[in-house]
């Protein structure tokens, strides 16, 4: 056994899980309706419904594709139900699902309607939600899973307390063989060339480089002017003055560690280590890409209070700021106010998030889970045709 | 004691408030990189997690923290003067 164990689900294909959700997919907008009466219907579902998925074409299909397909395959899923209009893009969808063993049902809507439809795609929900009620955690390891990392309404106790406390767990984590994701390509704007200089090898260097470049250039596009919109006024208001101090804080995120890979938003990694995701900085969006890439659990460091929670990964937050860690006690997991007043050290806040990360892979609700936070948010290239 | 502020490197010539901090009280920070003390009197009210100057600047004078450069005065800031977004700007606009 290695150095961290849990309690987790083992998948049929060998992954490892810290939820046992049966998820009712719509592969589009307009299938919603039925997956949310199949939910309504059958107690231990979770809908994952969205505003997409039709007249989608080129790198925003594709991205479209991988997303959903990708967070079916998480290991936090037992097995899904896929709800879609017509046959092709539902099958496509579950086909993908299914390639990791675990049992995936489709069914489209044309020629049956939705009351049909919610009666078949029910009675396969119930079957797979008692079939799932029957699996047991068993003992596994962190380094067997993948976790992400993502910091939000940042502000200058983010850079001294919060961030560097999740930078020590990706170091213990990765350390002892766990893989762990970040992102947030346009937030790390002014600290690009220190993100670069952590790859391990210089194509991992060029990817990432142009991978920032290319957003830089898609948001200049725009008539956007990032740089001016950056720090925002909530990070303003938090203490922050310039990107590049921004940028600073958020890197503390990944502690000391080298960069293993350099992934497209929502790609697995094809190993272990840290990643690096192309990902938006806008919370759902970027923890969305980060489970359909195969995160099951998020750590979420915040300063002035981000509330963010996502309906297959649960969401760890932490704070470093007494403000928010007083009037917004119910969103945070983990305070490390003790870091600012000396009495604690990075060292054992670090000790403290692990312990909690370990908790709640095992099974213990986050905040976010029992507030209901399902922010379940595609990222979409551009318009549909 | 309890620090008022906190300095991430020993290269930095700013420091975090944290605590709320009144013009005219006399301030002890730490730096988180070893330990070292850093008195200083403030010479503005200083918001907990806003920056304190630990030296005097010129207009263009760099600003450094986590031991980076993170910015440029945009006029003359004295030390323990709150340093934000009215007296910095960004190095990258």
């Amino acid at each position: 056994m290695g150095k961290y164990p849990f309690l987790g689900y083992r998948r049929e294909n060998g992954t490892v899980g810290c939820r046992n959700h049966v998820a009712i997919i719509p592969v589009d907008d307009i299938s919603c309706a039925a997956v949310e009466g199949v939910a309504s219907l059958i107690s231990g579902t979770l809908p994952l419904s969205h505003p997409y998925g039709r007249l989608q074409f080129g790198a925003d299909l594709e991205l479209f594709f991988r997303t959903m397909i990708g967070t079916g395959r998480n290991p936090n899923i037992a097995s899904a139900v896929v709800i879609g209009i017509e046959p092709n893009w539902t099958n496509k969808i579950a086909e993908g699902i299914a390639k990791t063993g675990k049992p995936v049902e489709a069914f489209s809507i044309e020629r049956f309607g939705d009351l049909k439809t919610i009666e078949r795609a029910s009675w396969a929900a119930k079957n797979l939600v008692q079939k799932a009620s029957e699996l047991k955690r068993e003992e596994v390891d962190l380094s067997e899973i993948i976790f992400s990392v993502k910091c939000g309404e940042s502000d200058t106790t983010s850079g001294l307390a919060s961030n560097p406390t999740v930078g020590k767990v990706i170091e213990r984590a990765v350390a002892a063989g766990s893989t762990a994701m970040f992102g947030e390509t346009t937030e790390l704007t002014g600290g690009e060339d220190i993100v670069a200089a952590r790859m391990k090898t210089p194509a991992l260097k060029e990817k990432f480089m142009k991978i920032f470049n290319d957003y830089a250039a898609f948001v200049d596009a725009q008539d956007a002017d990032l740089l001016g919109s950056q720090p925002t006024e909530g990070n303003i208001r938090g203490g922050l003055t310039t990107i590049e101090e921004k940028a600073l804080g958020n890197i503390q995120k990944i502690g000391k560690e080298k960069v293993d890979g350099v992934l497209y938003p929502a790609e697995a990694p094809d190993g272990k280590g840290l990643y690096f995701m192309d990902t938006s900085s806008a919370a759902a969006e970027a923890v969305t890409l980060f489970a359909a890439g195969g995160s099951i659990a998020h750590l979420f460091p915040t300063g002035q209070g981000n509330i963010i929670g996502n309906p297959v990964v649960p969401v760890i937050k932490l704070s470093g700021n007494p403000l928010t860690v007083s009037t917004m006690s119910e969103h945070i997991d983990v305070s490390v106010e003790k870091v600012l007043t000396l009495e604690q050290t990075l060292d054992q806040a670090g000790e403290v998030l692990m312990n909690m990360l370990l908790k709640t892979l095992s099974g213990r609700l986050t905040s976010a889970e029992v507030l209901r936070h399902r922010e379940f948010v595609l990222t979409k290239l551009y318009r549909s045709a | 004691m309890k620090p008022q502020f906190l300095v991430h490197d020993n290269k930095d010539n700013v420091g975090v408030a944290v605590v709320d901090i009144n013009s005219g009280e006399k301030l002890t920070g730490s730096c988180l990189e070893d330990g070292a003390k850093v008195e200083i009197e403030s010479k503005d009210s200083i918001p907990l997690g806003h920056k304190v100057a630990l030296s005097v600047f010129k207009e263009g004078d760099k600003i450094t923290k986590y031991g980076v450069i993170i910015g440029h005065a945009t006029k003359a800031i004295s030390a323990g003067q709150h340093v934000h977004v009215h007296n910095v700007k960004s190095n990258r606009w």
